[in-house]
């Protein structure tokens, strides 16, 4: 526990080590700040995602929440549409690793076509997301229908604007590399792109199943939390 | 892989030489500091003149034609709303975060200046946006600051319309300014560090604001979640927290939904909000009593141990709010004990501080007043809220002034008595110049007898039964008629407070230019935002090398020194180490 090792020193006591000449600092290191506040992001972004889903389990014990599946009329009793949805932002992820692994190994061409293909797969995700809409609108799931309607599109909703925010990232570290022209300086923020990349796949995950589920399993898991 | 932090490269990006560069577009964490604290004092002032307005209804009711019901209401809200997220939250983290975190650990500048412009652009835009309501349509939301659902968004509430669309778009955009500038926080207290400065060595008032960060990080995505929420309720008609109902004779489309649950999200980002506000607070007076009580802080661990547990124990105590909204009595002793539990971590500061105080050479400067000012505010709000924690106490005083009473002291007043210690504290600093110590004194005077004025008489108006929310009082037969002359008064004496914080901007805006020239370190302190080669610090802070620390930051009165304190930048020397050390007899 070296949390609490650095909380139990007596900062009062001089430490002879720390006297003693040691190389002049040169300031922080960007790479270990960017992973740092990429992890703190993401607790943030996983807060706001747990916050969302414990309201989805609290307001789906009111009597007119209708679960999305279970029901052969409900949408995602057969949820190929979002399979394959999920199978782009997977590809996606990929490539973004593909890409990353080029990076590494100083090869453009394959940093290029990773990042071209990962950027291509997200936004494929995202209009087959925007095609999900219309069709649910098109069989009468409006988004103040249902609650279990408003929270698929808010959820929806919330994890694609993530990703846009992660593409407008990208795209950046994209322009600053093809100005510096430097290809070494892209592997650090490639890699948090790619972490980020990974988790919002975890995080729709995590919403594709819930959205999913049968209203029985919705009803354990609310049970599970007290509702 | 090594790099060099921008601020640590001397290019062009960090050497601004225009007007814009360097004071509009500026990526200097310092003038990135002084952008939000003017802009949060500016609206700081705006709720300040609304509470006047709210306490001339309150004191000479019917008196007073332009003060409708609507507009009481009005005033309420955004005097509430503006003073704990766009005044406390931002002055204390965006303003004091910014100014005091690269000075104290010794770096050049935040870890991410970029974001941190951003940070501040976006926050200036949500104040923008907070205060367009005041002219929008049907006027800003009259919700109450805690906006709960249904009546937030109903017709018949002031605001209903355009009000309430604006205050949740301004809080999610003050959230998405909040997390830039926090990550920003966290990981340049983490990352940044020059050499020596281990955590704990870190003065308290950067372990405060550290904390506080944290907390807000993991709280603020609450409010955001039922703010977004609220949103969709009221744009697009869906039912997170709108129950079916019939409002003004008309069943609306609404279902079945839980207003409770807004409360339980509102409420689990609103208590954390306090200690956003409070942990600040704690570590820059700690920081301000130590150096004008010329004595290390007491139980410096235990400080920072109490800033931590507080921390925790802020997110397992929401519900305390919601008492009278009903809940499973074992929820009610859980939320209860907790509260009470808080209790003693708090206490420990306190006696900390008072211990700092005893036997310590004490110089009542201004900054030093206003600490021991808040010594006082403090206890005496966080004693109240003992009372209120408890369900029995809280169900009758809860909808009373006694509650108004209690949080102002504790988060209203005491924060505020911090923020100007710490204002007369750092102007040296951050100015070049001293202000002057006779209005400083009288500011001080007129705030915290003031306040006292104020905020006393209300706890009893509380035990009256006096209903806090009301425009008028009506013929109430359990209220005695004096209630309305201590009213009077009440309103008086904040009128007089209000009037005199004019002293306190007279004063940091004339010493600008006149006050006397303050040198280095003027008042002898340690830590290391005292020890840059110019004052005020210049770009980059530290000249060409980055500071060396040796020591922690409280090292006053030391025996057998040169002066009666040693700077952290300065080397342990020989003699230190072995015979009288002052820190010996602690161990």
């Amino acid at each position: 526990m070296k949390a609490l090792k650095i909380l139990r020193s007596k900062p009062w006591l001089h430490d002879s080590e720390v006297a003693v000449a040691a190389p002049q600092y040169a300031g922080p290191d960007t790479a270990a700040a960017g992973r740092i506040a990429l992890r703190f992001f993401l607790l943030v972004v996983s807060v706001l995602f747990f916050l969302f889903i414990i309201t989805f389990l609290s307001r789906s014990q009111y009597p007119d929440f209708e679960a999305l599946a279970g029901a052969p009329w409900q949408p995602f009793t057969d949820p190929s549409r979002l399979w394959f949805n999920t199978g782009l932002l997977a590809f996606s992820s990929l490539a973004m690793q593909l890409g990353l692994a080029g990076a590494h190994r100083g090869k453009l061409n394959i940093v290029v076509a990773g990042i071209s293909a990962a950027a291509f797969f997200a936004v494929m995700f995202l209009v087959a997301q925007l095609d999900l809409w219309l069709h649910l609108q098109s069989m009468g799931f409006y988004v103040g229908g249902n609650p279990a309607n408003s929270y698929f599109y808010l959820l929806t909703a919330v994890h694609g604007l993530h990703l846009m925010g992660g593409l407008m990232v990208l795209s950046n570290v994209v322009f600053r590399v093809w100005y510096d022209d430097e290809l070494s300086s892209l592997s650090s923020p490639l890699q948090l792109c790619t972490t980020y990349w990974h988790f919002l796949l975890v995080i729709w995950l995590v919403v594709f199943a819930l959205l999913t589920s049968r209203p029985e399993t919705i009803n354990a898991l609310a049970a599970m939390c007290g509702f | 892989m090594q790099h060099v932090a921008i601020a640590d490269q001397i290019d062009e990006m960090h050497d601004p030489q225009s007007f814009v560069t360097k004071y509009i577009w500026s990526q200097d964490h310092k003038v990135i500091a002084i952008q939000y604290s003017l802009t949060a004092i500016f609206v700081g002032l705006v709720a300040l003149v609304l509470s006047g307005l709210m306490r001339l209804q309150l004191g000479f009711p019917d008196t007073f034609d332009f003060i409708d019901p609507t507009a009481y209401l009005q005033f309420v809200t955004m005097h509430g709303m503006i003073m704990v997220i766009y005044l406390l939250t931002a002055l204390l983290l965006g303003g004091f975060g910014n100014y005091m975190i690269p000075l104290m650990i010794g770096a050049r500048d935040m870890v991410f200046p970029y974001l941190n412009m951003l940070s501040y652009w976006m926050y200036l835009l949500s104040v923008l946006v907070l205060l367009s309501s005041f002219f929008a349509p049907g006027g800003p939301t009259g919700a109450g600051w805690t906006l709960y659902p249904p009546q937030a968004i109903l017709q018949g509430t002031p605001g209903y319309d355009w009000g309430i669309i604006l205050m949740l778009a301004s809080l999610a955009i003050f959230i998405i300014a909040f997390t830039m500038g926090g990550l920003n926080y966290v990981t340049t207290v983490l990352q940044a560090r020059t050499h020596g400065m281990t955590l704990m060595r870190m003065p308290l008032t950067i372990w405060g604001i550290f904390t506080a960060t944290i907390l807000g990080l993991l709280a603020f995505p609450a409010l955001l979640v039922s703010a977004i929420m609220m949103m969709l309720d009221k744009v697009l008609g869906t039912s997170f927290f709108m129950p079916a109902l019939v409002s003004l004779g008309e069943s609306l489309d609404y279902t079945g939904g839980s207003p409770v649950l807004f409360q339980h999200l509102f409420w689990f980002f609103g208590h954390p909000e306090v200690y956003i506000v409070a942990l600040p607070a704690f570590g820059m007076v700690s920081d301000v009593l130590a150096t004008h009580a010329r004595k290390n802080i007491f139980g410096y661990r235990m400080m920072v141990w109490a800033i931590v547990a507080i921390g925790g124990l802020s997110f397992i105590v929401w519900a305390h709010h919601m008492y009278v909204s009903g809940m499973h009595p074992a929820f009610g002793f859980f939320f209860a004990t907790t509260t009470l539990i808080i209790a003693i971590p708090t206490a420990i500061k306190v006696y900390n501080w008072v211990l700092t105080l005893w036997q310590g050479n004490i110089h009542l400067t201004v900054p030093m007043l206003f600490a021991i000012g808040f010594i006082f505010t403090f206890t005496h709000g966080g004693l109240t809220g003992l009372f209120l924690g408890n369900v029995v106490i809280d169900l009758p005083l809860s909808d009373t002034y006694f509650v108004v009473a209690h949080f102002h002291m504790v988060m209203g007043v005491s924060p505020v008595m911090v923020l100007f210690a710490a204002i007369y504290h750092w102007y040296p600093l951050i100015s070049g110049r001293m202000f002057n110590v006779t209005l400083g004194k009288a500011h001080f005077w007129f705030t915290f007898l003031g306040t006292y004025a104020i905020y006393l008489p209300m706890h009893y108006l509380g035990f009256l039964g006096v209903p806090r929310r009301y425009f008028a009082m009506g013929s109430t037969d359990f209220i005695p008629e004096s209630a309305q002359s201590l009213n009077a008064s009440i309103t008086i004496s904040a009128l007089i407070v209000g009037v005199s914080q004019l002293l306190f901007l007279y004063n940091i805006f004339w010493s600008l230019r006149h006050g006397k020239q303050a040198g280095h370190n003027p008042w002898g302190a340690t830590s290391l935002e005292w020890q840059t080669p110019d004052v005020p610090p210049h770009h980059g802070n530290w000249g060409a090398e980055l500071p060396r620390v040796y020591r922690w930051a409280y090292d006053y009165s030391v025996p057998g020194a040169e002066h009666d304190f040693i700077p952290q930048n300065h080397p342990v020397t020989d003699t230190e180490g072995t015979a009288g050390d002052h820190g010996e007899s602690e161990k």
